[in-house]
C-alpha cells in the first residue's frame, strides 16, 4: 500500500475518533458549565474534578436494560437512533480541519486534513444534515407514544422551517468565495485587512453569521429551541421511550451535530485554521480553539436562555430570520456583481 | 467498480420503488421512496454529476419527503387494508383495477418502444465540464433563464392555489401567515 492511502486512512480514523471523543468532552463540558453557571460544582467525584464522569456515564448506559414499548414498530424503533448517529458522523466527512500537510515530508504530495474534498462540499453537508431529521421523526413515530410523536412532529416542522434560513446564509458565503468547497472557502479567508483585521467572512457577513448560528441551534435542537425534547411539556420528546445505548446514540448524535455545526461555522466565517502566531502546520490548533469557543457559546446559551414558545419559534423563523437571510443574500449578490469581489 | 456500483444502485432503486407500491403501511412506503431517491442520487454520482446528486437528496429526500412523512404521521393511518370484496386477482378484479392494468400495459409497451429505439443510437457523449456548478449555473440562468423563471412562477401559482384551497374562510390571520410562507418557499425555489 502506498503512503498516501495509509495517510488517508489515518486521517479518517483520527476524524472518527475525535468526533467520538468530542461527544464525551462535550457531555463533561455541558455539565461543568451548567454547574458553574448555577453556582455549583457539577460532576466532581469520578476522577480529579470529575473528568472521568463521561466514561462512568457510558459504562452505566451500557449495562442498562434495553426497553421497548409494547406496540412499537420494532424495525424502525431500533433503526432510528442508528440513522441519527450515522447522519451526524457522515456530515463531518467533508469538513476540513487543517491546512494541507505532507506529515513532515513523509508523503510525496500534501493531502488535506479532511476525510474527503468534494467540489460540492457545502451541498453535501446540507444534504446529510437534512437526512438527520429522519432519525428523530422515526424515533417519535415508532415509539407508539404520544409524547414521542409530538416531539417527532415538532422536530420535522422546526427543521424544515430553519433549513431555509440556514441554506440562504450558506449561499451568501458561497457567492463571496465563488466555490462550494469548504477547503477553498477557508483558503479565501487567508490574510489581513490593513495588517490587523483577519479576512474572515465574519466581518463581511455579520448578519449571515448570526443567522447561521441561530438556524444551527434550531437544527441541532438545542435550547432555547429544544422543542422536540421539551421536558416540561413532552417528558423527553422523541427519545422518551429509549433507554440504554439507543438513548446514548441519540445523545451522541446531538453532540456530534453540535460539533459539526460549530466546525462548519468556523470554516465558513471564522477563517478555519487560519490564525496568527502559529505556523501553518499547527493551524488545526486554531481550528480546535475556534470550534470550542463556539461550542462553549452553545452551552452557555442553553443554560442562560429560557425556551421560547412553539408559535414564537415559527414566527421568528418565517417572519424574521428568513426575510433577513433573503435580504442578506440579495445585498451580497448585488455587491459581488457590482464590485466583482 | 463503476459497473458493479451501477448494478447495486439500480437494483436498490428498482426494488425499493416496487416495494413502495407493495407496502400496506404508508410509513414504510415513504421510507422506501427515500431509499429509492438515495440510490438514484448514487447513480448521479456514478455519472459524474455530484451537484445533481446533492440536489436530489436536499430537495426530494430532505424537504419533500419530510413533508410526506409529516402528513402520514399527522393522519396516523396504521395500514391501508383493501376494501371488502376487493379480490387480490390481477385479472377480473374491481373496476379501477381494470383501468390500472390497461394503463400499465400501455406504459410497458411505450417503455419497450423507447428502449428499442434508443438501442440503435449511441448515447451523446457528456460535454466536458458539464458537471461543474459553473456550467450548470450558466445553462440554467443564461441559456434557459426564461424557462427557469417561468417554472418558478408556475410553482408559485400552484402554491397560491393550494393555500387558497386549504384556507378557512372565516379566519383572517391565516392569510398573513401563508403570505410569509409563500415568500420563503419562492426564494427557495428560485
Amino acid at each position: 500500500m502506498d503512503r498516501i492511502f495509509i495517510a488517508h486512512l489515518v486521517v479518517i480514523g483520527f476524524t472518527f475518533f475525535m468526533l467520538l471523543n468530542s461527544a464525551a468532552v462535550l457531555v463533561y463540558m455541558e455539565r461543568k458549565v451548567a454547574g458553574h453557571l448555577q453556582q455549583r460544582y457539577g460532576p466532581y467525584l469520578v476522577g480529579p474534578h470529575g473528568v472521568l464522569q463521561p466514561i462512568a456515564d457510558i459504562v452505566k448506559l451500557m449495562f442498562k436494560e434495553e426497553l421497548r414499548p409494547k406496540g412499537a414498530d420494532t424495525l424502525l424503533f431500533y433503526a432510528a437512533p442508528i440513522l441519527s448517529a450515522t447522519a451526524a458522523f457522515a456530515a463531518f466527512s467533508v469538513v476540513p480541519f487543517g491546512a494541507d500537510t505532507t506529515f513532515f515530508g513523509l508523503l510525496a504530495k500534501p493531502i488535506g486534513l479532511q476525510v474527503t474534498d468534494v467540489n460540492v462540499a457545502m451541498l453535501v453537508i446540507f444534504a446529510i444534515t437534512s437526512m438527520g431529521v429522519y432519525g428523530i421523526v422515526l424515533a417519535g413515530w415508532s415509539s407508539n407514544s404520544k409524547y414521542s410523536l409530538l416531539g417527532g412532529l415538532r422536530a420535522s416542522a422546526q427543521m424544515i422551517s430553519y433549513e431555509l434560513s440556514y441554506g440562504l446564509a450558506l449561499a451568501s458565503v458561497v457567492m463571496l468565495a465563488g466555490s462550494l468547497s469548504l477547503h477553498t472557502i477557508v483558503n479565501e479567508q487567508a490574510g489581513y485587512w490593513f495588517g490587523v483585521i483577519p479576512k474572515w467572512y465574519l466581518f463581511i457577513q455579520p448578519l449571515g453569521f448570526l443567522i447561521f448560528l441561530t438556524a444551527g441551534v434550531a437544527e441541532t435542537n438545542r435550547a432555547p429551541f429544544d422543542f422536540p425534547e421539551a421536558e416540561q411539556e413532552l417528558v423527553a420528546g422523541y427519545h422518551t421511550e429509549y433507554s440504554s445505548m439507543s438513548f446514548a446514540l441519540f445523545f451522541l448524535a446531538e453532540y456530534v451535530n453540535m460539533a459539526t455545526v460549530s466546525a462548519v461555522a468556523t470554516d465558513l466565517y471564522l477563517g478555519g485554521w487560519q490564525g496568527p502566531f502559529l505556523p501553518a502546520w499547527l493551524g488545526w490548533l486554531w481550528f480546535l480553539a475556534k470550534v470550542f469557543g463556539l461550542l462553549f457559546f452553545y452551552i452557555w446559551m442553553r443554560w442562560t436562555l429560557p425556551r421560547y414558545r412553539y408559535d414564537q419559534l415559527m414566527e421568528f423563523g418565517w417572519k424574521w430570520l428568513l426575510p433577513a437571510a433573503a435580504i442578506n443574500l440579495l445585498v451580497t449578490a448585488a455587491v459581488v456583481l457590482k464590485f466583482g469581489w | 467498480m463503476g459497473a458493479l456500483g451501477f448494478w447495486v444502485l439500480a437494483f436498490v432503486a428498482v426494488v425499493a420503488s416496487v416495494l413502495v407500491v407493495g407496502q400496506r403501511n404508508p410509513m414504510y412506503s415513504v421510507l422506501l421512496l427515500i431509499a429509492s431517491f438515495g440510490a438514484l442520487s448514487g447513480l448521479y454520482i456514478l455519472l459524474d454529476a455530484p451537484f445533481v446528486a446533492a440536489i436530489q437528496i436536499i430537495i426530494y429526500a430532505g424537504a419533500i419527503m419530510v413533508l410526506f412523512l409529516f402528513v402520514v404521521m399527522l393522519l396516523n393511518v396504521p395500514t391501508e387494508d383493501p376494501v371488502k370484496g376487493y379480490h387480490a386477482r390481477i385479472i377480473g378484479g374491481a373496476g379501477p383495477r381494470h383501468f390500472g392494468a390497461v394503463l400499465a400495459a400501455v406504459l410497458a409497451v411505450e417503455l419497450a418502444v423507447a428502449l428499442f429505439k434508443l438501442q440503435s443510437e449511441p448515447f451523446p457523449a457528456a460535454t466536458a465540464g458539464a458537471s461543474s456548478v459553473y456550467a450548470i449555473g450558466v445553462t440554467l440562468f443564461r441559456d434557459y433563464a426564461f424557462a427557469f423563471e417561468a417554472t418558478s412562477v408556475l410553482i408559485l401559482v400552484a402554491m397560491v392555489g393550494a393555500v387558497i384551497l386549504a384556507r378557512k374562510e372565516s379566519s383572517h390571520e391565516t392569510g398573513t401567515e401563508t403570505k410569509a410562507e409563500i415568500e420563503s418557499a419562492r426564494t427557495r425555489e428560485s
